[in-house]
């Protein structure tokens, strides 16, 4: 897999390169690369969220200001707040709102929502090569629904102790031994080619 | 020549067949000849209002989505819609919306098809949840060899609303008494927030203006001055009034009339099978709904009564208690309706009317079919009657929190309204089977510890 994975990165570099090219006969835009796209979009989903995380989650609740209280079912308490995994997929929600220029999603091989867990081949593919190879991430192409995707897959990774303690004691949980650092499911972003 | 008196008849029967139906299409007025089969038991009403659905003749199936989520989006924001669309546009989820395509309202709720619409104007087979969840015994043990069916009919879960029913709310109300013989209804506000706001003084007959007085016979000013809008100080013009200071009367107030003080309850109403024709958002102008035109049974002598305020408020008394059964009771003839008088809910609210219970300790029609509620209105948490009966019916599990679980266990409360002959009974007795859910939630959180 690491090997498709190369060799699609350098599809992107050499699709990138051409399209460098192709601009300077002043024709066409010069696009920039799918993974650059994506890798920027995930920059900011992951600030987004590791700051929800730590500048907002952690100080309330027990811990905090009892007023707001995070929690999963948060719509059904009048002083709730989403969890930073809710809020991530609230972002998303939001996004498909506004454009179809691309989609994303948090998924994990160990989901305490099954609807969660990798179902096309390339997320399954990709969930897996993130989790075998820390700190690296997925990029490849699918087809879905008759339409061509350029499909990118980052770590997600505990942040901080909730993350790890929420998802250890949920009742759902498949798998009850996360630490902090570790690879707990993978960021799915998806861009129609 | 023969030939040509053919084509000539042909050409002038086309033409004139077309101009009829290009004149009836195009001018304002009735348009049956173009219905193509009776619309649902919720929207049959309105089905000569085409444009509230097709509100333009292009963009097809994104224009009539446009229409569902204009009357349905806010409700099924407010519920937490389990299957929202974005979950069905996110590609991840294409190889299932090719076999259901989830994204569009019409898929399962087919309008102009009333002979394959059962229950919540559903159109496709009740097994619908297979098509995506037909492992679901993989994860749920508990629900292996259960028939895809009975996922919906047996009062576990529905489609959009599932309030009363997700586990964690299961497990949370889990215990309670069957029935707490001494739970209340809110005490509504509006009165308290009018006297706050307006501080009226109370009103009698000698304070009315001698151009009210000529209007009205002594028992309509009798009936007034113990309503509760003399003690809020709203003399007959207040509501007969047609534009202010003009000398205008309306002798019938309508709608407009009325939403002026009661705008939340007028907004529920037009929005509720009662009220849906006089919605002031309708392309065309309807004539007020009668039960004479409804599809379910109704008493005979009241085929010709006309929906509005007045229909369950008596003018001018405005008593608020014949609004509460009475005026249900007085048009509808189904055996629900009709099994209520003798019912143990029937049985508290003829102690009301006896004067032996406070009106919040009795259970009318309304307690449970237009349930009093917290709502914000102008950042305020106010207490409102819902005036759309319809409301908390679709489907009928909404009533749990809105009113069953006031006085009963969330357990039996599941029970009952999954049980078809109690329902008919007006709840005479005990529900014959008991629903799992709550089990199954328990188990799993047991498994877990």
């Amino acid at each position: 897999m690491k090997k498709t994975n190369t060799i699609l990165k350098s599809m992107a570099v050499a699709s990138v390169a051409g399209m460098a090219l192709v601009g300077c006969g002043g024709e066409e835009k010069a696009g920039i690369a799918p993974e650059v796209y994506t890798d920027s979009l995930f920059a900011v989903m992951k600030a987004d969220r590791t700051n929800y995380t730590k500048l907002i989650v952690k100080r309330l609740g027990p811990s905090g200001a009892a007023s707001i209280k995070p929690a999963e079912h948060w719509k059904d308490l009048e002083n709730g707040a989403p969890l930073p995994a809710q809020m991530f997929r609230a972002g998303a929600e939001e996004v498909g709102r506004l454009t179809d220029k691309f989609t994303y999603s948090l998924q994990s091989t160990w989901p305490i929502n099954k609807q969660n867990a990798p179902r096309t081949e390339m997320e399954k593919a990709g969930l897996k090569y993130i989790e075998e190879n820390p700190g690296q991430n997925f990029y490849g192409t699918e087809e879905l629904g008759g339409q061509k995707y350029f499909t990118a897959v980052y770590p997600d990774v505990a942040v901080a102790e909730p993350c790890v303690t929420c998802h250890n004691d949920h009742k759902d949980s498949p798998r009850t031994d996360f630490k902090i650092g570790e690879v707990m499911g993978g960021v799915v972003i998806r861009v129609p080619m | 020549m023969m030939k040509k008196t053919i084509w000539l008849v042909w050409g002038l029967l086309s033409l004139a067949l077309a101009s009829y139906y290009g004149y009836q299409l195009l001018m304002p007025g009735d348009k049956s000849e173009f219905l193509i089969g009776d619309a649902s038991h919720g929207h049959f009403q309105i089905e000569l209002d085409c444009e509230s659905c097709h509100t333009s003749p292009f963009g097809g199936q994104e224009v009539l989505q446009d229409a569902c989520v204009n009357c349905h989006g806010a409700e099924l924001e407010a519920v937490n819609d389990s299957h929202p669309k974005n979950k069905f546009t996110d590609p991840r989820n294409a190889d299932r919306v090719e076999i259901l395509d989830a994204r569009y309202c019409v898929t399962c709720h087919v309008e102009h098809q009333e002979e394959r619409t059962h229950e919540m104007g559903v159109t496709v087979p009740e097994d619908f949840c297979f098509r995506c969840h037909q492992d679901i015994g993989s994860d749920r043990p508990s629900h292996e060899g259960l028939t895809f069916d009975t996922c919906a009919s047996a009062g576990c879960h529905n489609y959009h609303d599932n309030l009363a029913l997700y586990e964690a709310f299961l497990v949370k109300h889990a215990e309670g008494a069957e029935t707490d013989l001494m739970a209340t209804m809110l005490e509504r506000t509006f009165a308290t927030e009018y006297q706050e706001k307006h501080k009226p003084e109370s009103l009698t007959i000698a304070d009315l203006n001698p151009a009210d007085l000529k209007q009205a016979s002594a028992d309509v000013l009798q009936h007034w001055q113990d309503s509760g809008h003399a003690e809020a100080g709203v003399t007959c013009s207040g509501c007969h009034q047609g534009e202010q200071n003009s000398e205008s009367w309306i002798a019938q107030p309508g709608l407009a009339q009325c939403s002026e003080c009661h705008t939340s309850e007028v907004q529920d109403f037009v929005a509720s099978r009662h009220g849906m024709r006089l919605n002031p958002d309708m392309a065309m102008k309807m004539s007020p709904m009668s039960p004479g035109m409804g599809r379910l049974e109704f008493k005979p002598d009241a085929l010709s009564s006309v929906q509005g305020c007045a229909a369950c408020h008596q003018p001018h008394q405005y008593q608020t208690q014949p609004a509460m059964a009475e005026a249900c009771v007085g048009c509808h003839d189904d055996e629900h309706t009709n099994n209520f008088a003798q019912s143990p809910h029937g049985q508290l609210w003829q102690k009301v009317k006896e004067g032996a219970l406070p009106e919040e300790r009795g259970v009318a029609c309304s307690t449970c079919h237009m349930p009093r509620e917290h709502v914000q209105i102008n950042g305020k948490d106010v207490v409102r009657v819902q005036h759309n009966p319809n409301h908390n019916l679709r489907p009928n599990e909404k009533m749990i929190r809105s009113s069953c679980m006031n006085c009963h266990s969330l357990a039996f409360s599941i029970d009952a309204l999954a049980d078809p002959d109690l329902i008919r009974s007006n709840f005479s007795g005990k529900p014959a089977k008991h629903i799992e859910s709550i089990d199954m939630a328990l188990s799993r959180v047991k498994e877990k510890n």
